[in-house]
């Protein structure tokens, strides 16, 4: 079973059709991986797809960056 | 005792409006605006010309291409967030401009809903023998609330009309449909201004919160597939089209992939109509039909989502 990390580099690379190599723990979505706003409501529906949460849309404004999503996914994992 | 459609008919006014055109107005970019919508141009009603005016255009070429004589008609429902006026309803005046009358005519409104809303109404009064020949109606004339100076909706609407014509038949016909509403989201999509004491009272331009519209959109719409196909026992195999509500093309393209479509299964207009609103689902599906995509005994499934919210689908074999 691969990590949290692992998961979340996954789904950024899929999302925002970027090579995983180039997802950092320290990239910012817009800023390093050039996604639009709807680029990033899609990356937060696709993370709560794949991790079985709801992340509240005032959380997932806060949620900028590769780390951001593993800390947020991490502390509210459901299983 | 199915409803089927006998024919389709559209019109869109002359004037285009494009991206590069609003660029001039409003601080964005064909760039812009098409990488985040899809939406190349939109058509803007002239001055003076009225949602029924569309409507009626509309309403003729699909009573041609359906091959009967007005005089059929015992039923006229009217989807619009636009009317001409508070009152009477958009439907009563097309059916005046039809110079037809007598028979039940009515709008609804269920605002980017609304045709898959009317469509449901009027399969409901054929299969229950109340209507026999029902025109079905999408017409906006958006660009009257539309707000020219906000770069985040101006870019997205247009005006236009779709007309179906709705016999009883005993072949299918639509098979299936499904309706929606949850006014907890009421405040993300709305238009606020109402007639009061001789004057406005709110605002009378659309308001929207597009991250929070796109995240339900995306999920209600596949859903609402899934419920619609597994209500007639279907697989997504099985159909031949998506003619969905034309917003934004990547909510479209979320939406065919939650179904498993290719795109090449998909009619889209939003590139070249913007979004229409109730107007947008009958001029694809007019379009489908016209360009020769969309075959008689094939089956398509049409899908809307709205303010309100509300949304829906039907599933039908056309």
């Amino acid at each position: 079973m691969e990590n949290i990390e692992q998961r979340v580099k996954k789904i950024v690379a899929e999302q925002l059709g970027v090579p995983e190599t180039d997802v950092k723990n320290e990239s910012s979505f817009v800023n390093d991986l050039g996604a639009d706003s709807l680029d990033t409501v899609e990356l937060v529906m696709a993370l709560e797809e794949e991790f079985e949460c709801e992340i509240p849309d005032e959380e997932a404004e806060k949620i900028t960056t590769v780390q951001q999503a593993i800390d947020y996914v991490s502390g509210h994992l459901s299983k | 005792m199915y409803s089927r459609i006998a024919g389709t008919g559209s019109y869109l006014p002359e004037r285009i409006l494009s991206n590069a055109e609003l660029a001039t107005r409003v601080d964005t970019s064909d760039e812009w605006i098409a990488s985040r919508t899809g939406i190349r141009q939109r058509h803007i009603a002239a001055d003076g010309q009225t949602t029924s005016d569309m409507a009626l255009i509309a309403a003729n070429r699909a009573i041609e291409a359906a091959g009967i004589d007005k005089s059929e008609i015992d039923l006229i429902i009217v989807a619009t967030t636009t009317p001409d006026n508070v009152f009477p309803s958009t439907a009563c005046i097309l059916q005046d401009k039809l110079e037809l009358h007598g028979f039940p005519a009515f709008d609804v409104q269920a605002v980017c809903a609304g045709f898959i809303y009317a469509l449901a109404t009027a399969d409901n009064f054929v299969k229950g023998g109340s209507a026999k020949c029902a025109l079905v109606i999408g017409a906006e004339t958006l660009s009257n609330i539309t707000d020219w100076n906000d770069r985040g909706t101006c870019i997205l609407f247009g005006d236009g009309a779709g007309a179906v014509v709705l016999k009883a038949s005993e072949e299918p016909g639509i098979l299936q449909t499904r309706l929606h509403a949850d006014g907890r989201y009421r405040h993300i999509l709305k238009t606020e201004g109402r007639m009061k004491a001789g004057g406005l009272d709110g605002s009378p331009y659309i308001y929207m919160e597009g991250n929070a519209v796109f995240k339900f959109a995306v999920r209600a719409l596949a859903d609402v597939a899934e419920e619609t196909l597994a209500a007639a026992g279907m697989q997504q195999s099985q159909v031949d089209w998506l003619v969905p509500h034309q917003a934004n093309l990547r909510i479209i393209e979320s939406t065919a992939k939650h179904l498993g479509l290719p795109m090449d299964q998909v009619i889209v207009t939003v590139d070249k109509h913007g979004n229409t609103s109730a107007a947008s689902i009958p001029l694809a599906l007019d379009e489908g039909v016209r360009s020769g995509r969309i075959q008689r005994g094939q089956t398509l499934l049409l899908e809307g989502i709205g303010g309100g919210f509300a949304w829906g689908s039907a599933l039908l074999k056309y």
